[in-house]
């Protein structure tokens, strides 16, 4: 056994567990924050995402251990004192999930790729994603519910939306 | 659900510290880099090491990719993403850029590193194919000894490379060659899948004529690199009839096997296709 220290969401937490212990596992069973959800087991299906340093990683295939050198985000991080974020809204307005399994991972991967985009407007860049780049964001992704198309068109209201605040 | 078996966990503050370790703690210790090949084996129960090094601290000092004389080195720590994004290797070995598109999927990319992957030795992985087709030498350090192997040397077979028990991959070099041009192609059924097949190209024109020619397989078998295809461009000068003799003598040279992607007919007929598309690119690029 061994301790290990996390900073999630701005908070940290010390467990003792194995050191077999995944992130993903760390997260639902230690920390009972169970947004984060635990699919295919094989780093394919990508409903564990979450942030790493603002980098999406596949939280089944990363050891809680290696995560301690990390800031943990998940998807309980992202409703802020302003309410949803914007990648929540878009979700609810475009119709972006129906059964929901996969949204978590969906919505923290759309989360670093806003984050991204953000960052290219600041330098003079286009902020909004086209739609090939928010395919390619979620194309480590798998939802069996909506086809893609209502997820990329939450993902470019939530861009759209974003752009507002950040530039009014 | 699918854990890996019990093990004890170390993290490696620096090259030396890592290769120490390693030293003390005997065969049975593994170095976990990225963690996107060893720790899905480790769940399979394919390999159980007793104890596992973990690296990822290292990305900072073995994390990068830069022009060193006629050579590009790259760190073995060196993140997919990272590779996929670098300039150097775009303007000057888009063999890479090519194949990082490719590799696995954003957020793999994000974890997965080079010196993982070639110490994996996947018969599908992309990387090793890569450096096959340009000629890349592989670094491997012990805690007294370090050795410079062309990467023909390094692979043993499925899984198997020249790097002992007590050694790490801390480097990539590849050689830069005026004249030159690369390519990957590759095939999969979906986003992130394996390849069903993969070629490697990389050709060097001098005065008109094809000084050496890299070209490499992925997914089909037998060794990586394709002498005979090799041969049949080597003096020629650069044209349609030359590239589809070598792209016959790659396809004749596979080995492939039947299975879930596709039967052995069908990805021997793959590898001369994807051959002459890479060397069409690669040409096209060594003359841009």
């Amino acid at each position: 056994m061994m301790a290990v220290t996390l900073r999630v969401n701005d908070r940290e937490y010390t467990r003792t567990v194995e050191p077999r212990t995944l992130l993903v596992h760390f997260l639902r069973d230690e920390l009972r924050l169970t947004g984060t959800h635990w699919g295919c087991d094989t780093s394919n299906c990508g409903t564990c995402v979450v942030l790493m340093d603002g980098e999406p990683v596949k939280s089944c295939t990363v050891l809680a251990a290696t995560a301690s050198r990390y800031a943990v985000r998940t998807v309980e991080g992202l409703e802020g004192e302003q309410g949803l974020d914007p990648v929540q809204l878009g979700f609810a307005a475009e119709h972006g999930l129906q059964c929901g399994f996969c949204t978590p991972g969906m919505l923290m991967s759309a989360r670093a790729l806003l984050d991204r985009m953000a960052a290219r407007g600041s330098a003079g860049g286009n902020p909004l994603p086209t739609d090939a780049e928010i395919r390619e964001a979620i194309s480590g992704q798998i939802c069996r519910c909506t086809g893609y198309t209502t997820i990329v068109r939450s993902i470019r209201w939530a861009a759209e939306h974003s752009g507002e605040e950040a530039h009014p | 659900m699918q854990v890996p078996a019990a093990f004890e966990y170390e993290r490696a503050s620096s090259v030396e510290h890592a290769l120490g370790l390693l030293a003390q703690l005997g065969p049975g210790a593994r170095l976990l880099a990225g963690g996107h090949s060893l720790l899905p084996m480790m769940k399979l129960r394919l390999a159980s090491p007793a104890y596992v090094i973990d690296i990822d601290p290292l990305v900072s000092e073995l994390g990068y990719v830069r022009e060193h004389g006629d050579e590009v080195r790259i760190g073995a720590m060196t993140r997919h993403r990272e590779l996929l994004e670098s300039p150097l290797l775009r303007e000057k070995l888009a063999i890479f850029t090519d194949a990082e598109r490719v590799i696995a999927d954003p957020v793999v990319r994000n974890r997965g590193t080079i010196g993982g992957a070639l110490c994996q030795a996947d018969p599908s992985e992309d990387l090793s194919a890569v450096c096959a087709a340009v000629g890349a030498s592989i670094v491997i350090r012990g805690l007294d000894s370090e050795r410079v192997v062309p990467i023909e040397a390094f692979g043993r077979g499925p899984y198997r490379t020249a790097v002992g028990d007590a050694e790490m991959v801390t480097e990539i070099r590849v050689p830069l060659r005026a004249g030159s041009g690369s390519a990957y192609e590759k095939l999969d059924r979906r986003a992130g899948d394996w390849a069903v097949a993969a070629a490697g190209v990389s050709v060097t024109l001098t005065d008109g004529l094809i000084e050496r020619a890299g070209i490499a397989l992925a997914a089909v078998g037998a060794g990586t690199r394709s002498a005979e295809a090799e041969a049949a461009l080597a003096g020629r000068p650069p044209s349609q009839e030359a590239f589809e003799q070598a792209a016959a003598a790659a396809a004749d040279g596979a080995r492939p096997v039947s299975d879930q992607r596709g039967s052995a007919r069908y990805k021997r007929h793959l590898a001369g296709v994807l051959v002459l598309r890479a060397l069409n690119r690669a040409a096209e690029r060594a003359t841009r």
